[in-house]
């Protein structure tokens, strides 16, 4: 039986602080530092092992992967359409085809204290998926049509902080290589789970803020935001069986397909397709989504890749 | 002590469009502009700033009548729909008025 890791616990502090009304905030600038730790020490440990993956190997993984974002919005969409306006859904799809890095680092962690391994480079696939979602939604809201700026819009998407600091960990750890990152190896690898706490303190208080809009904006989003990542990470499963990841790896993927995006695509979705609520896909994505995969669904999503490799066997 | 006025426009509203918003104002004669973050509360909900995307701005142009007018002009047509923003203006004594 896979065990609650201890920095889940953080986000239950957080979440029933934020639900009580208690008086506890993080300064923006602390909420901010931890982020960009976060997603500097994911980058650099993916960075380190990708130096000992032949690109021969590693090409048709990423265009798996990325096909994988482009099908996920696409998937959420009619679904969403049912009950939403077309921005909204189309919106909303984009959040849930992009990924979360805050869910990926509990899924890491989880796996360790579970003593599972796992492809050290999987974090080029976060940085990978980050992207794709963004660009068909805005299809779907917009069309092909001239309105969007998508000059600004990739200046956003590629220039975020997301995608700078995560993509400059993985070309910094590539560079510096295992020898060369083991100075700096005490912030970022050994205080990890330390700063990923304080983090999960902070989301907790976020994500019950957001739950208050929940009530007012109906069942629907939390059914959609239970059901929707339970299918994609069937999906992320798959492929990641498909391009032969180890168990550790496969729930991984899973783990990235059913989590949804609360940083990026809010931002890149507020300026491209504004008349969207952003209130209805924040709150699927961190009041519902975001509690869910951190709670009870990464252990599904290990349980689920376990399956997935017997079957596959 | 002059006795110069100039308009004292203040707008509060989403960081996300921040970098925007300043483009746009440059663009319409503003010659400066003070930023600060902000919280509150108003007909879109609480806006907390609990967190960087969900942040509020407040941002401050000291300009002459016609450009504040122009200014504003703008922002209501192309962003009252869709974003949380309010807008307001004052008349202030200015002891520069050449800055403005």
């Amino acid at each position: 039986m896979p065990t609650l890791d201890p920095v889940v616990l953080f986000f239950l502090l957080g979440l029933a602080a934020g639900l009580a009304r208690a008086d506890l905030r993080l300064p923006g600038a602390g909420y901010e530092f931890l982020s960009m730790v976060l997603l500097l020490a994911i980058g650099l440990k993916g960075g380190v092992e990708l130096a000992r993956q032949s690109p021969a190997e590693l090409l048709p993984q990423l265009g798996a992967v990325l096909l994988m974002g482009i099908v996920l919005p696409l998937a959420a969409y009619p679904v969403l359409r049912w009950r939403l306006a077309r921005p909204d859904a189309a919106s909303i799809a984009a959040h849930y085809g992009s990924v979360s890095v805050g869910t990926f680092a509990v899924a890491v962690a989880f796996l360790a204290s579970n003593g599972v391994d796992h492809e050290a480079y999987i974090p080029v696939f976060v940085v990978l998926l980050e992207m794709p979602a963004i660009v068909v939604g805005i299809l779907l809201a917009r069309g092909m049509g001239r309105q969007t700026d998508w000059n600004r819009l990739g200046h956003e998407v590629f220039l975020g902080k997301g995608m700078v600091l995560m993509g400059g960990g993985l070309l910094i750890g590539w560079a510096a290589g295992p020898e060369g990152m083991r100075p700096l190896g005490g912030l970022f690898f050994d205080l990890f789970k330390g700063f990923l706490a304080l983090f999960l303190l902070e989301m907790g208080l976020i994500a019950a803020s957001q739950m208050a809009s929940l009530r007012r904006h109906g069942a629907f989003l939390v059914v959609f935001g239970i059901v929707m990542p339970l299918l994609s990470a069937l999906l992320g499963g798959w492929v990641g069986w498909l391009l032969g990841l180890s168990v550790g790896g496969t729930a991984l993927l899973a783990t990235l397909a059913a989590s949804a995006s609360y940083i990026a695509v809010p931002a890149a979705m507020r300026l491209a397709v504004p008349e969207a609520n952003p209130t209805l896909s924040l709150a699927a994505s961190l009041g519902v989504t975001f509690p869910f995969n951190v709670l009870v669904g990464i252990p599904i999503y290990l349980d689920l890749a376990r399956l997935i490799h017997r079957l596959g066997a | 002590m002059s006795n110069e006025y100039r308009k004292l426009l203040t707008v509060i509203t989403e960081s996300a469009i921040e970098r925007d918003l300043l483009a746009d104002m440059e663009r319409l004669g503003a010659h400066g502009y003070t930023v600060t973050d902000a919280r509150g509360k108003g007909s879109r909900g609480v806006r907390d700033a609990g967190w960087g995307e969900a942040g509020n701005i407040r941002v401050e142009v000291l300009c002459d009548d016609a450009t504040a007018q122009a200014i504003a002009l703008h922002l209501r047509m192309r962003y009252y729909d869709n974003y949380a923003m309010i807008l307001f203006m004052s008349e202030v004594q200015v002891l520069r008025p050449e800055k403005f």
